[in-house]
């Protein structure tokens, strides 16, 4: 099915664009985000995910 | 500061949790009554509103929205209140979410038999109750976000994280599928049409189980399975990536399915490396679940309700390996329209979501009720005949998808289809659909046992509607960011900052989706013999919706030398451009009949709808005998050709004015036609034949995909 649409959404001009800007922020998104989370403190992260098994 | 004291409402978490279990049980019985029409296609004869098409419908969305969605409403109203240790912002719209929300099912349970349906799946609702799941779903947002605000705890906890993703994304979600012009009070047509439409709707469909089925449930897991099993949940480092890369992975996920040959090589290349690194957030998510038990596996042999969560957590992870695989051009190209998508969404269905339910059904049964749950030895045989149930159920599926698609593509060295009549590969699933009814069976019993487990457990509990419990106050903090204080911890204090982000990251996603699908329109080459339906079709095809055809039929032939040779020449994105709304399709239980128009003569069709298996023997087809003995409704054909010119479609002033005139001559025509067949006249003598549902539907059918053939005839 999306074969079919494919070749139809290609055509536009300039799409490359949308494909390029979701990936780039994705990846920019990612990235920052996963060297960012191994950065956190561990005390600061005990805490939190106590969170749920603080009271009933 | 002194603690505070407030009570908790457990009677809202009481009324989901029945909800939970009451359509669980309808929606897997709706579910059962399918399945038995592929092993026993007669057995619901005559009876129009138990059709397979109208009861599809009826199964998909009492599963997806009555049963999942009260599970999901069940425990966050419970998780909520405890991880901000307050009591629910308002108790009158915790009201009003209960009973409107299952009033909303009430009116979808009434209204899909009765083929009042807007023919998009997963949105197959009428206007009217279109409006009502806006409403109601406004209510709910401001019960959580109220909450929220009111809270005890500093730090919303990551289930809530994903509660909020929920909230946002259903709603854009919802409201621009749904986007349609009423056309009378139970009719609307979608505003978009044709690639557009299937475009919007598949961007819907794939969004809404991935925030419907997925993030809610996650957040549940996320709360649920480190409180049974007493243990923080494995890493909470994990969970930040896990959450936000989900939410933003679609903004990827979305275009590169549909864009990839546009990229230029680096990018693609970039986009091979990165599509293998997707794996992480889902699979992240799974390791997460599963390694927070880490330890404590001992419990897991004891406790049915843990026992239920490994299950679970191991059939998400199945469904989001599978779910990429399937993005594969070589894996859709055999796994698109046949039974393998089925097994596919039930490993989601029955594995994750409904085990994840059963659980915190379980566990929430014993709390609400202060007591020891009432047989743990019961919870244990629904739990190993609901596996048994989801392996019945899929793996015969699984054969049974690729079975069909080698039949569909196998050749004779001369060129011809070896399997020719497609009815030769159904029957030859038969086995398989017996074996899936199987299945079906035993997850329903194992589920029936849960709802006698409950009701037990209540008689011999008492009920504690209002619990309570007591928390210091906040402190006021300062708002900036404190020393020593990291900037993921400082936003899940900036509740309101948090969602703000939240939704920035679902709409970028959504704007680089949804930008490509508005400028497809114009995109679409036109063919210029594709014409508008006349008003007799546009009734027809009103009635194929009704009927529910397109649960069974695609109109999409694909550019496979096995789908051209089989239906016809491949379709072309220009002969949909009057299609409100698009009828593609996403199974082949039955042909495609994008090039049905002039295969088969009228009678064909006039007694193929009276008794499928007199034209093709073997065929698993409802008869459909009340087209023939009903009057065609034409009070609404003028609004509906004037609702299409609204739309777009180009019909001219004689044609608007005369609409019905128009539709009556050429129903006289389909009339002439069928007379010509001697045992016809035979059988019907004067019978008014004309003014029949039959024969807009013969009308409708015998248009399909005709158009361009004129193309064609004008070319030699």
């Amino acid at each position: 099915m999306l074969k079919f649409i494919k070749h139809h959404v290609d055509s536009i001009v300039g799409i490359e664009i949308y494909p390029i800007i979701s990936l780039l922020l994705f990846f920019l998104v990612f990235t920052v985000m996963l060297i960012y989370a191994f950065r956190i403190p561990k005390e600061s992260i005990e805490e939190k995910s106590s969170l749920p098994l603080d009271n009933d | 500061m002194e603690k505070e004291q407030f009570y908790y409402d457990n009677k809202i978490v009481k009324m989901f949790l029945i909800a939970t279990v009451l359509w669980g049980i309808v929606g897997m019985l709706v579910g059962l009554l399918v399945a038995f029409l592929f092993i026993f296609p007669n057995y619901m004869e005559g009876i129009s509103w138990l059709g397979f098409g109208r009861l599809r419908p009826l199964h998909t969305n009492a599963v997806i929205f009555a049963f999942v969605g009260n599970s999901i409403f069940m425990g966050v109203y419970y998780s909520l209140q405890r991880l901000l240790k307050t009591r629910m912002f308002s108790d009158v719209l915790s009201k009003i979410h209960f009973w409107g929300w299952q009033l909303i099912i009430v009116a979808a349970a009434i209204t899909l038999p009765l083929g009042i349906t807007s023919s998009k799946e997963y949105a197959e609702l009428e206007w009217p109750i279109d409006i009502a799941i806006t409403l109601i779903w406004v209510v709910f947002a401001i019960n959580t976000i109220g909450t929220i605000l009111i809270r005890r705890q500093r730090h919303i906890y990551v289930a809530i994280w994903f509660y909020i993703a929920t909230i946002v994304t259903i709603a854009v979600l919802h409201i621009f599928n749904n986007l349609e012009l009423p056309v009378s009070s139970f009719k609307s047509y979608s505003i978009y049409a044709g690639v557009q439409d299937a475009l919007v709707q598949w961007w819907y469909g794939h969004n809404a189980v991935a925030f419907f089925l997925t993030t809610p449930v996650l957040g549940l897991m996320y709360y649920f399975v480190p409180k049974v099993a007493n243990r923080p949940v494995y890493s909470y480092r994990l969970s930040i990536i896990h959450f936000w890369s989900l939410i933003f992975i679609y903004i990827w996920a979305g275009p590169h399915h549909l864009l990839y040959t546009a990229l230029p090589e680096w990018a693609q290349n970039l986009g091979t490396v990165f599509s293998v690194m997707l794996i992480f957030p889902s699979w992240g998510g799974m390791i997460n679940g599963l390694l927070t038990l880490r330890g404590v596996w001992d419990k897991v042999r004891e406790n049915p309700i843990l026992k239920f969560f490994v299950v679970a957590i191991t059939g998400y992870g199945m469904s989001t390996f599978e779910g990429p695989m399937l993005s594969f051009k070589n894996l859709n190209a055999i796994g698109h329209y046949t039974d393998w998508i089925i097994a596919h969404v039930h490993i989601g269905a029955l594995a994750w979501n409904g085990f994840m339910a059963a659980g915190i059904t379980y566990w929430l049964a014993g709390k609400l009720w202060r007591t020891e749950l009432y047989s743990k030895k019961l919870a244990n045989v629904h739990f190993w005949i609901g596996t048994m149930g989801i392996l019945f159920y899929a793996l015969p599926l699984y054969v049974a998808g690729f079975t069909q698609a080698s039949m569909w593509k196998q050749f004779n060295p001369d060129g011809t289809l070896v399997y020719g009549n497609f009815l030769e590969t159904v029957t030859q699933l038969m086995p398989m659909y017996a074996l899936r009814a199987f299945g079906g069976t035993l997850y329903l019993t194992g589920f029936i046992l849960l709802g006698y487990n409950v009701v037990k457990t209540a008689i011999k509990g008492q009920a504690v509607e209002d619990e309570l419990a007591e928390a210091m106050p906040l402190k006021e903090v300062p708002s900036r960011r404190m020393s020593g204080e990291t900037v993921h911890s400082w936003l899940e204090r900036r509740t309101v900052l948090f969602t703000i982000l939240t939704t920035v990251a679902i709409i970028i996603g959504g704007v680089i989706e949804i930008i490509p699908m508005i400028v497809v329109k114009s995109n679409i080459p036109t063919i210029t013999s594709v014409k508008p339906y006349t008003p007799l079709e546009l009734e027809g095809r009103d009635i194929y919706i009704r009927e529910g055809c397109n649960n069974c039929h695609s109109q999409m032939i694909r550019p496979f030398r096995s789908e051209v040779e089989r239906y016809g020449e491949y379709s072309k994105a220009g002969e949909f451009v009057y299609d409100h709304p698009f009828l593609w399709g996403s199974r082949r239980t039955g042909p495609d009949l994008h090039r049905v128009g002039g295969k088969y003569n009228d009678n064909w069709h006039f007694n193929h709808m009276l008794d499928p298996q007199l034209t093709s023997p073997g065929s698993i087809m409802p008869k459909y005998p009340w087209l023939i003995k009903d009057d065609l409704d034409i009070s609404q054909t003028n609004n509906k050709v004037n609702a299409m010119v609204i739309l777009g479609v180009p019909y001219t002033q004689g044609e608007l004015d005369k609409a019905v005139y128009l539709l009556q001559s050429q129903a006289a025509e389909v009339e002439k036609n069928l007379r010509q067949d001697p045992e016809f006249v035979k059988n019907y003598g004067d019978a008014n034949i004309q003014d029949k549902e039959i024969v807009a539907l013969i009308a409708y059918l015998q248009r399909l995909g005709t158009d361009i053939k004129a193309e064609q005839t004008a070319q030699n």
